[in-house]
């Protein structure tokens, strides 16, 4: 079953070109990386698929319909580049991964045991049961990236969507977020779309690896293909950059 | 008259001394239930950002010989729906966008006090409060906006706290982002409304904001932060008006550095613990 579909999708900000005919799937059960260098247009493909912009032209189909005409907004768990908790906000771990569950709940409906249970399960998932009457911002990075991750999990998603929810973790955090992952994608048949520049991590549960280039789909395939070519997502920040640049010195047409 | 009849001790013996109590009572614990939404958007002036044009409304009804308190809430609603339409449309910051109200206020309200020819004490009771001549019929305006406010959080303030986290979250679960942040600032409008004649609306962002700030010295999680922060401010409204009776000083002045001093308390107790 397909959950996402971008269909020769483009989009622009004003005269600046981000997205060209962007073809785009991902089925369930699928584990699926974007990747590609700064500025490549990963931010703003999920902002589309999302919903939460507009494309120019082509289509977009978020379980099968348009993503404005979603209503089980729960099917969706995301957690979006740059998200921290601030060291001053006055919440703690449980209310942060509870707010996760209005998608299930509606936004004015109060939690029930079955919703504080989904919590307790998220927190267990994420190794931060322990936590759970912690204040938010006293966590560290790596840790507050987990609870943000658990928020996501929290509605039991059946697509999760992570934009670089691993920048400057620490490697325990990232264990524990792979886990996570392939805990969603194994266990429970959900499908992971990520956007990340450190996929050593996730590099062998991956399905499919999506490139970026310049707003456009450089590369679609198994990362065995990818890595084949030279490229170690271990250390993909690096070296994707040169290999990009090998292919454009190849072909200039960019194909 | 129902509450001179209330057989309180001194200092709330009197009639007056009753509803000013009742009114700094439900101010005092209702702004802050805004105010904690706020002080997490760092929108904390936007209380006072309103209270300017709130200033606007009140000299607009004397020009027009309406009541004030209606016009300074439409004036004081409009406002805050222009800021949160300029804000979210990205091309003005919070920062910029208050303070396009402010000075738009301020102006506007000197203006239509100047062709009102109002500059005189019944101006003066909207800029600095007057909560010892409350009417009942203030008091009874004051209780409805506080039950209505009151209401409106106790609906939405998951729904609040969640958009607080991340707007762009909150959307894709599905929450109406923009119809809560235009409630929150309709209900912002409305509070510094009915605070105004309690501290007046120079100080009324200070209710919203310092007793929220005192609880997030001593508090962990958002709703004890949100409970507390109005117990806080309540107490700052009695405390106000107890030293304000003994020394025979301004009581929207003593409110607000009663809350001040609260805070300072709430400070070196959260360090201390």
């Amino acid at each position: 079953m397909r959950l996402i579909e971008a269909d020769h999708v483009s989009f622009s900000y004003g005269a600046d070109a981000v997205l060209d005919q962007v073809d785009l799937g991902v089925d369930k059960g699928e584990f699926v990386a974007l990747v590609g260098a700064n500025g490549s247009g990963k931010s703003t493909l999920l902002r589309v698929l999302l919903g939460l912009a507009q494309p120019d032209s082509g289509a977009v189909r978020l379980f099968g319909v348009d993503p404005r005409r979603l209503t089980e907004r729960w099917r969706i768990g995301y957690v979006p580049q740059r998200a921290v908790l601030t060291t001053s906000l006055p919440a703690t771990v449980g209310e942060v991964v509870a707010a996760g569950r209005l998608a299930r709940t509606g936004w004015h409906r109060r939690l029930r045991k079955e919703d504080r249970d989904e919590v307790d399960h998220a927190l267990e998932s994420v190794a931060l049961a322990d936590r759970r009457r912690d204040a938010a911002g006293s966590l560290s990075g790596g840790q507050q990236q987990r609870v943000l991750i658990a928020k996501a999990l929290v509605s039991r998603p059946e697509l999760l969507i992570l934009d670089e929810p691993v920048a400057g973790v620490d490697l325990d955090s990232q264990a524990r977020f792979r886990d996570s992952l392939v805990h969603l994608v194994k266990d429970h048949g959900g499908a992971v779309l990520l956007v990340s520049h450190e996929l050593g991590a996730v590099a062998d549960d991956l399905h499919r690896v999506v490139l970026l280039r310049h707003g456009a789909i450089a590369f679609d395939g198994a990362p065995g293909e990818l890595a084949s070519q030279g490229v170690n997502l271990g250390i993909h920040a690096a070296d994707l950059p040169m290999w990009l640049e090998s292919r454009r010195t190849a072909a200039p047409d960019g194909s | 008259m129902i509450l001179g009849a209330l057989p309180l001790p001194f200092p709330f013996e009197r009639e007056y001394m009753q509803l000013a109590l009742l009114g700094a009572l439900v101010v005092g614990a209702t702004a802050p239930l805004i105010g904690t939404f706020l002080v997490q958007k760092q929108l904390s002036l936007l209380g006072d950002g309103i209270g300017h044009v709130a200033f606007a409304g009140v000299a607009a009804g004397l020009l027009l010989d309406v009541w004030p308190v209606w016009t300074a809430l439409v004036a004081a609603v409009s406002g805050a729906i222009a800021l949160e339409w300029l804000r979210s449309r990205g091309h003005t910051s919070g920062d910029l966008a208050l303070s396009l109200l402010f000075y738009t206020g301020i102006a506007a309200g000197v203006v239509l006090t100047g062709l009102a020819g109002a500059l005189d004490a019944g101006l003066l009771t909207y800029l600095f409060g007057s909560i010892l001549t409350m009417s009942p019929s203030d008091a009874a305006t004051i209780g409805v906006l506080a039950v209505v406010i009151a209401s409106a959080i106790a609906l939405t303030w998951r729904a609040l706290f969640t958009v607080v986290l991340d707007e762009e979250s909150a959307r894709v679960a599905g929450l109406p982002v923009m119809g809560l942040n235009l409630a929150l600032s309709a209900l912002t409008a409305v509070t510094v409304v009915a605070a105004m004649r309690v501290v007046g609306v120079l100080l009324v962002a200070a209710l919203m904001v310092l007793p929220v700030a005192a609880a997030q010295r001593v508090c962990r999680s958002f709703r004890s932060t949100l409970l507390t922060a109005s117990a806080l401010g309540a107490v700052a409204g009695i405390a106000g008006l107890v030293v304000a009776r003994l020394a025979d000083l301004a009581p929207g002045a003593t409110i607000v550095l009663a809350a001040a001093a609260l805070f300072g308390g709430c400070a070196v107790w959260g360090q201390l613990k």
